[in-house]
């Protein structure tokens, strides 16, 4: 048995959390990489056939490129956010894994360190299912690509913490409402997504620089169309510092909730 | 173990209220009490997932709850109410816990074979947990507990809603723990099942110890060595008791009859009735109350 330090993240119980993820998914890989892949292309090719009639091109890109690298961030968002918002209110309040889990040497901010690194792994990968789609529709592969999965895993433990954080606030599925039509649906459509945001009012760019999924649609776009070294700093580090407030506001209310 | 003024506070419910408990090394104690006792509570303040108001907690030498993670790899615990991934498949089940409990890799895949040898599960080990009986569910449980072979195993109401056969099992299971070495702290609500298993008895009553000894101490501290039960109506036995209380004999209400303790000292001074042993049940009903909310 490995030596335990109390007080410190342990690679031990990362590994360990993570595998559990993985074991667990190993049992649901279909139906989950299903609706995590399907939808977002579909998305993709109703916006892109769609709106892809009216608006031919955006800033010289054609429009159904402009939203199959928009919705790189959009399958990231959807798959770490919902797996970690519905899974964690499961393990905890129905099945009570995490007792179990705390009941061996694992602290909380390993259980949430491990889940999200999980997660964000995940929907990282599942982040470049829309991008292969582009590809089909005359996106044309560049070098820098190589970095939209690292952009999907950093965005996605940022998402699967914060969808950590909204399920210790929450008692219920049903308390999900709030978070899903207040907080997630504002996320997914101001973040340049499926329109340019510097067409949109100043206010309305001045928010979406708070709002994580821009930075993420940024940095793929800037892959696929040409980078901006400077900018893409700033936007990766805008992820990053996402992910920290995430991570601690979900460790904050999951320890709250699972130690009385 | 020791618990020392331990206090738990929830809201203005006070779930352990000043426990003192100290359980030696390489015994099975029983932790009895009525429902909403704090016997439940306690194991949580064990196991680190909740934290004293008041008081001192130390588990294998750790102070919790700064070194709760030390002693935690060193416990294994069964919960009151099922935990189990049950989606997973049992060995998968064994094998995540193997790692979260940093058995290590050379060991592990003999850990999990022993641990299904230990809950009778290994024709089962493919199958998903959702798919074994409840009994099977609760063994499963059980070995998940002794995956890394713990110094201290915590076993919440290990038997509660189970089959007399599987309840016997899981009591053999539980003696075999204690004479391997292991120290075995089991709460529970089924007299009969401390009375049989432990060496030691705390009694808990609304959050703390109210007595604390082997079986058959308790028996003849609280209920002397017999008792004698009178049957009668309803108010006949009203009247009984409240006459008992007027001249100081201990008694306890039996279902359809009314117990009078210490049987053995009052000879003359009870009505006729029926005499027998006194039981950790009767020093169970005695110290704890008649009714329970």
């Amino acid at each position: 048995m490995s030596s335990v330090r109390p007080g410190r993240i342990e690679v031990p119980a990362l590994v360990a959390v993570w595998i559990r993820e993985w074991t667990v998914f190993r049992y649901y890989w279909r139906t989950r990489t299903f609706a995590a892949i399907v939808e977002p292309v579909i998305t993709l090719l109703a916006f892109g056939f769609g709106f892809g009639k009216l608006v031919s091109s955006i800033d010289g890109i054609p429009y159904i490129q402009f939203v199959g690298t928009g919705a790189v961030a959009t399958a990231v968002l959807f798959s770490a956010v919902f797996s970690a918002m519905f899974d964690a209110l499961y393990k905890r309040r129905y099945q009570r894994v995490y007792d179990a889990m705390l009941a061996a040497p694992v602290d909380v901010d390993e259980i949430v360190t491990g889940e999200s690194l999980f997660l964000g792994t995940r929907a990282g990968l599942y982040g470049v299912a829309p991008l292969l789609v582009a590809f089909m529709f005359g996106l044309k592969p560049e070098p820098a690509m190589v970095l939209v999965p690292v952009i999907g895993v950093v965005t996605g433990i940022g998402f699967a913490a914060l969808g950590m954080w909204f399920a210790a606030m929450v008692s219920t599925y049903d308390g999900f409402s709030y978070v899903i039509s207040g907080v997630i649906t504002p996320l997914f459509l101001v973040a340049g997504t499926f329109f340019p945001l510097n067409r949109m009012p100043q206010w309305l760019q001045s928010l979406a620089q708070l709002n994580p999924l821009y930075h993420c649609v940024e940095l793929v776009r800037h892959c696929a169309f040409g980078l901006d070294p400077a900018a893409d700093l700033v936007h990766l580090g805008a992820l990053c510092a996402f992910a920290v407030v995430a991570w601690w506001l979900a460790v904050w209310r999951t320890r709250a909730r699972l130690i009385l | 173990m020791s618990l020392h003024g331990v206090v738990k506070r929830f809201g203005d419910v006070r779930a352990v209220d000043g426990l003192e408990l100290r359980v030696p090394a390489g015994v099975c104690y029983g932790l009895l009490g009525p429902n909403g006792a704090g016997k439940s509570t306690t194991m949580r303040i064990l196991t680190g997932q909740a934290l004293a108001d008041e008081g001192s907690v130390v588990v294998l030498g750790h102070r919790l709850p700064a070194e709760s993670k030390l002693a935690r790899a060193r416990m294994g615990v069964c919960p009151q109410d099922s935990n189990l991934d049950v989606d997973l498949g049992v060995r998968d089940v064994l094998e995540v816990f193997a790692r979260l409990y940093r058995v290590g890799p050379p060991e592990r895949a003999a850990a999990v074979d022993r641990a299904l040898a230990l809950a009778g599960l290994e024709h089962r080990s493919g199958d998903r947990a959702v798919t074994l009986s409840g009994g099977m569910q609760r063994r499963l449980l059980i070995a998940r507990a002794l995956i890394h072979q713990p110094e201290v195993v915590l076993l919440d109401e290990p038997t509660v809603g189970l089959d007399p056969q599987i309840r016997q099992e899981l009591w053999s299971l539980i003696v075999g723990l204690r004479d391997g070495g292991a120290t075995v702290l089991m709460s529970t609500h089924y007299i009969e099942e401390a009375e049989r298993l432990a060496d030691r008895v705390a009694i808990m009553s609304a959050g703390r110890v109210v007595a604390e000894g082997t079986p058959a101490e308790l028996i003849l501290a609280h209920a002397g060595s017999e008792v004698v039960d009178v049957h009668g109506s309803a108010a006949q036995l009203a009247e009984l008791r409240s006459r008992a209380d007027a001249d100081g004999l201990p008694t306890r209400h039996s279902g359809p009859a009314l117990t009078y303790l210490r049987a053995d000292s009052l000879d003359g001074r009870l009505p006729a009735g029926l005499r027998r042993s006194a039981t950790l049940e009767d020093v169970f009903v005695r110290l704890t109350g008649d009714y329970v909310e």
